[in-house]
């Protein structure tokens, strides 16, 4: 059951790769994409915040085997990614050329998602590598794809970084394993629980960090992530930003709360130097650029810093808080850069200096965009608010002043490059042009819809923040309390303490 | 001695790595994923002359290697020899496109 996160994309890019007419392409990638929504619901519904699935592949006990396990973590993690691609997925259909999905777009589509949902579900540390690079794999193909010089070059950055990453991880994880002879996360959590000499284990924690840290792009790691996401398709850059970031973050605070808990105080004051940083840089680097792509690419930066912000301070609370950021940010996120491609749809630009005057005409686009804008400034009652609302708090319980400062600064920030993006494209008064051959007067309401349905995700994330949250605390409870984990996944193990 | 190897490997990966031609990015980063495929072997530790699958009599773990290293580096061995063949290709179209092996030229190109 929790396998068909992984099986179903599987078996769509099969398919995809039997046809060869941009039609069924698009049936089946929509269908495909859907399909994985509605599983990832069914998991949750059974997971039910409370409960941890394990699945013991071809029925070998762990720690021999690959475990496969959900917990309500990983579980509202494959709810928003399902939501996200099924909603990327329909955008696809209007804003990726029939010649790029004939070239089977969907079908790297569907890899991709397949290690992202990989990598949510896997409970072992070399299986959790592979999915990282079947995600990447599908990742460098969909950067590259339509294969124009900017992308090429965007792409040999975002390449380069990413494979370094890449062996960062498997170089921790070889250290790793010589040091405790095991590959699964919850064996490791035994094992390194009772070891007394487990400050050892600091070569490849740092390893492990350096590595998720270029994947999530913290700083100083980040500089890829704005030189390369603004060359491909934007539905493209948008899929990206909701997905490849966050898996980072997500294997960032699993091996931070489940195995990687010794020497709290250094790794914890790092985690939380590096977020404010983070934040700080991104936020202002985000106001000094004028093309939206750049703006939203360095927010996508910023808003990591308030996730290692809530691991760093390591309590329930900030992990929830973090968690309900996480998926705040993939909904509002996703969501500016769809807004992004209509207005290169409409103005055939993404600078904002050329562009002015959108809201007098369509104002059904300004409001799509205020509602993610406003999210992520922090509004109320918009998810954005509430979720650094809890960071925040959290930040202050456990007596992290400055770094609750930084935050709370840095909120400001992002509340002025969104003011920024809607005053030049929508409120500045429109510019006398000559309309350019090939630019939309108008949009279809139908290619509004993926929009629509992420805003009002946002939307009801927001509204619904008290009714969603016991979800989120009994995540950030689960994180916390490795033991529940750990004696599900190793059901039938007799572990001895050293 | 393997340590040492993998020191110069990784060094000179890197050394590549930063190079501005694109073919000695390819080879650097042969040369990493080569090394680290190493450190894995290292640190998982190295025994020689043992084999890791005996016959079923001669179960003793001590007269056996660990075969989980190994499985590991055939994995990413396989892995990276993949994504080193997408480099490969994404260099060819590079040079298609632009006529040069150099990252820098490319600047001229942008919009």
């Amino acid at each position: 059951m929790i396998a068909l996160p992984v099986l179903i994309p599987l078996f769509t890019a099969i398919l995809l790769v039997f046809s060869n007419q941009a039609r069924y392409q698009k049936i089946i990638g929509v269908s495909g994409a859907f399909a994985i929504f509605a599983t990832s619901l069914f998991i949750i519904s059974n997971v039910g915040g409370k409960q941890i699935e394990v699945l013991q592949s071809s029925n070998w006990e762990a720690p021999f085997g690959i475990s496969l396990v959900v917990d309500t973590f990983s579980a509202l993690m494959l709810v928003i990614t399902g939501f996200v691609s099924f909603a990327l997925a329909v955008y696809s259909l209007f804003y990726i050329d029939e010649k790029l999905i004939t070239h089977r777009y969907f079908l790297f589509f569907h890899t991709l998602l397949m290690g992202v949902n990989g990598a949510f579900i896997t409970g072992d540390v070399f299986n959790l590598y592979v999915w990282f690079e079947v995600m990447l794999m599908s990742s460098f193909v969909l950067i590259t794809l339509g294969s124009k010089p900017l992308q090429l070059k965007g792409g040999i950055k975002y390449l380069t970084m990413n494979l370094v990453a890449s062996l960062f991880f498997l170089a921790g994880i070889g250290i790793l394993y010589g040091k405790t002879g095991t590959l699964n996360m919850a064996h490791l959590a035994v094992i390194l629980q009772n070891d007394e000499q487990a400050i050892l284990m600091n070569t490849s924690t740092m390893l492990f960090f350096m590595a998720f840290g270029i994947k999530a792009a913290v700083f100083p790691f980040f500089f890829w992530l704005p030189s390369s996401y603004h060359t491909p398709p934007v539905a493209v850059t948008a899929f990206f930003a909701a997905l490849l970031t966050k898996v980072g973050v997500y294997a960032m605070i699993r091996v931070f709360t489940l195995f990687f808990i010794q020497d709290p105080q250094f790794w914890h004051t790092l985690l939380l130097a590096v977020a404010g940083l983070t934040m700080v840089v991104g936020g202002m680097a985000a106001a000094s650029h004028y093309e939206i792509r750049r703006i939203l690419s360095f927010h996508i930066i910023s808003q990591i810093g308030y996730m290692i912000f809530g691991l760093g301070v390591f309590t329930p609370l900030a992990l929830a808080g973090a968690i309900y950021f996480m998926i705040h940010n993939m909904l509002a996120k996703t969501n500016t850069f769809l807004v992004a491609g209509h207005i290169n749809r409409l103005k055939g630009t993404y600078k904002l200096k050329s562009i002015g005057g959108l809201y007098k005409s369509y104002p059904l686009l300004g409001i799509l965009f205020i509602i993610p804008a406003f999210a992520l400034a922090g509004v109320p009652p918009l998810p954005g608010f509430f979720g650094k609302f809890f960071l925040i708090k959290a930040g202050f319980e456990a007596e992290k002043w400055f770094i609750s400062g930084v935050a709370i600064f840095t909120g400001v920030l992002t509340l002025f490059s969104m003011i920024k993006i809607w005053n030049e494209a929508f409120f500045k008064k429109g510019l006398e042009e000559v309309p350019e051959q090939g630019l939309r007067e108008r949009l279809p309401l139908r290619e509004l819809l993926p929009s629509m349905m992420l805003g009002a995700g946002t939307i009801l994330l927001g509204i619904g923040a008290g009714v969603f949250f016991d979800y989120f605390i009994e995540a950030g409870n689960q994180l916390m309390n490795s033991d529940q984990y750990i004696q599900v996944v190793l059901k039938n193990f007799e572990y001895v303490a050293n | 001695m393997l340590a040492l190897l993998v020191g110069v490997l990784s060094s000179t990966g890197v050394y590549l790595l930063l190079r501005r031609s694109v073919l000695k990015l390819v080879l650097g980063i042969i040369f990493l994923s080569n090394a680290v495929n190493l450190t894995i072997f290292i640190a998982a530790g190295l025994v020689q002359g043992k084999p890791v699958f005996v016959s079923e009599d001669a179960a003793n773990p001590a007269d056996m290697a660990d075969p989980i290293p190994q499985a590991l580096i055939l994995t990413a061995i396989v892995i990276s020899f993949g994504l080193v063949a997408f480099t490969l290709a994404l260099k060819y179209k590079y040079f298609s496109l632009s006529d040069t092996d150099d990252l820098d030229e490319l600047k001229e190109l942008e919009e």
